[in-house]
This record gives structure tokens, C-alpha cells and sequence, in this order.
């Protein structure tokens, strides 16, 4: 182990340290939407207050959302890895759920109002 | 030259069976692909044994024949982002004097991370992906730092076979 190796160890975990406050201090607030996009293009947006359960077929496949008491999960999907399937909840503004094959986002969003905490 | 290219490939076959144990890890980002980096330990190996063609060579052999057989064609995408970078990343710091085996792979894994992570991003045109940085950091550092300590162990013991 040389000075090189420690400088660079140290440094990789103070910028992921350095994240983790940043994100978890600029006001974790509780979602007011959820954004769904796909291949990058809003598709739909959703109010947290209403609970629903929403299917996405799209392109032949298939994913299935759900919105309770303001929280999101991913119910089910068609896709190989089924990460976003095992994605827990989210329910905080800028959390998101990805599921990468169908290039699905669902991003919590503030609402109508234009969000401060990150562009 | 037949040894070489003979060592290469188990190297490469050895490879393809860290990625595939790999996936029988569950550790869950949310991101596909996006896994430990254990076959980066036979990468590190080769460079300090084989020179970094025959390196760079397994592992994007391993890259495509695990994209191939296990994966899709996206997922080979995000793997060849990563393993370019985190190659190139390696290649250029095992130059520089300050930094042992452990540094070089600790830097391969990160930069592997990276890599898929921007081309995730790219795909969905979503910066928020960026969140997933921080916990992907800490793991690409603890599992650079393992696959350097064993490296240091191994290539030792087995230059003289390669030579």
C-alpha cells in the first residue's frame, strides 16, 4: 500500500461521503409527484395524494406501478433483472426508480412549483 | 507467443467465472450491471503479468462473452463504457510510482461504476441517477482495495510462470 493508493482511497470516500450529506440534507422533503419518463420523455405524471395502482404497456412491455399513502413501488415488470421490482419504496423529492431495460424512470417531483434544491 | 496467447485465454475463461459468481451475489443497486467488480481481480492480474494489450485484450473478450451468454446487448453497452474507462484509468495510474496494485484497482473499480452509470444516465436522460454515485463509490473502493491486497499476493507467485 503506497501514498498514492491511501490519497486516493481516502479521497474517493470523502467525495461519496460528501454526497450522501448533500443529498440527504437539502431538505429531504416528501414528493408531491411522480414523473414517469421513458427513453428520457415525460410520458405521464402522477399525484402522490391519490392512491392508484398504474400499468405501463408500452413498446410490448410491461411494468406496473403502484401509489400509496405517497409512497412508489414498482409492483412488476417483464424486464430480465427485475431491479426496480426489488427497488425499495421511494417517497422523497428526487428519489427514483429505474428500470434500465425498458427505460423506465419514475422520479418523485415537487408539483407544480419549480424545485430549488436541485436542477 | 502460443503461451501467451494460451495464458490469455484461461485468463479470460477465469474471468467470465468471477462475473458469472458475481451474480449469484445479491447486492442490489437498481442498476443493471451494476455489480462488485470480482472479474476485475483477473484484469489487475494480467496487467502486472501480461502487459496491458493482452490485458485490455481478456478483458473485453470477457466483456462481450459475458454480455453474449448472459446478459443483452445493452448490458454489453454499459459493460464495455465501464471496462474502456476503468482500463484506461488503470493503465495510466500503474505509471505513476505512487501507487501500488491496490490503488490501480481500487481506481479500475470505480471507474467501471462510472462508466455504466453514465451511460445509464445518458439512456434515460435522467441526472437524478446520480444519487446511486455515493453507494457505489463506497463499494467500488472496499472491493478495489480486497481485489488489490490479492493481487499483491498472487502476481508475485506467478510472474515467473508467465515470463
Amino acid at each position: 500500500m503506497k501514498k498514492g493508493d491511501i490519497l486516493l482511497i481516502c479521497a474517493v470516500l470523502v467525495l461519496a461521503a460528501a454526497g450522501l450529506i448533500y443529498m440527504n440534507l437539502g431538505g429531504k422533503k416528501s414528493g408531491g409527484t411522480l414523473t414517469v419518463t421513458v427513453g428520457g420523455d415525460v410520458y405521464d405524471t402522477y399525484d402522490l395524494a391519490e392512491d392508484q395502482d398504474v400499468s405501463l404497456d408500452i413498446d410490448g412491455w410491461h411494468n406496473q406501478f403502484r401509489i400509496k399513502n405517497g409512497v412508489v413501488s414498482m409492483l412488476e415488470a417483464d424486464c430480465p433483472d427485475k431491479y426496480c421490482v426489488e427497488h425499495a419504496p421511494i417517497d422523497k423529492v428526487g428519489e427514483t426508480i429505474v428500470c434500465l431495460p425498458h427505460k423506465v424512470v419514475l422520479e418523485i417531483t415537487e408539483g407544480e412549483e419549480a424545485r430549488d434544491v436541485d436542477a | 507467443m502460443s503461451k501467451k496467447v494460451a495464458m490469455a485465454g484461461m485468463f479470460t475463461a477465469l474471468a467470465m467465472i468471477f462475473s458469472y459468481v458475481e451474480v449469484l451475489i445479491p447486492i442490489n443497486l437498481g442498476i443493471p450491471g451494476m455489480k462488485l467488480g470480482l472479474a476485475n481481480l483477473v484484469v489487475v492480474v494480467a496487467l502486472y503479468t501480461m502487459g496491458a494489450p493482452m490485458a485490455f485484450a481478456v478483458s473485453m473478450v470477457r466483456i462481450l462473452l459475458v454480455s453474449v451468454t448472459f446478459g443483452s446487448l445493452a448490458a454489453m453497452l454499459y459493460s464495455l463504457a465501464g471496462g474502456i474507462l476503468s482500463f484506461c484509468g488503470m493503465m495510466l495510474l500503474k505509471k505513476i510510482p505512487n501507487f501500488s496494485m491496490v490503488g490501480v484497482s481500487v481506481a479500475g473499480g470505480i471507474l467501471h461504476n462510472i462508466g455504466q452509470l453514465a451511460v445509464a444516465m445518458a439512456v434515460v436522460e435522467n441526472i437524478h441517477l446520480i444519487s446511486y454515485l455515493p453507494p457505489l463509490l463506497i463499494a467500488g473502493t472496499v472491493t478495489g482495495m480486497l481485489i488489490g491486497i490479492v493481487s499483491n499476493q498472487v502476481v508475485p507467485r506467478i510472474k515467473h510462470v508467465l515470463k
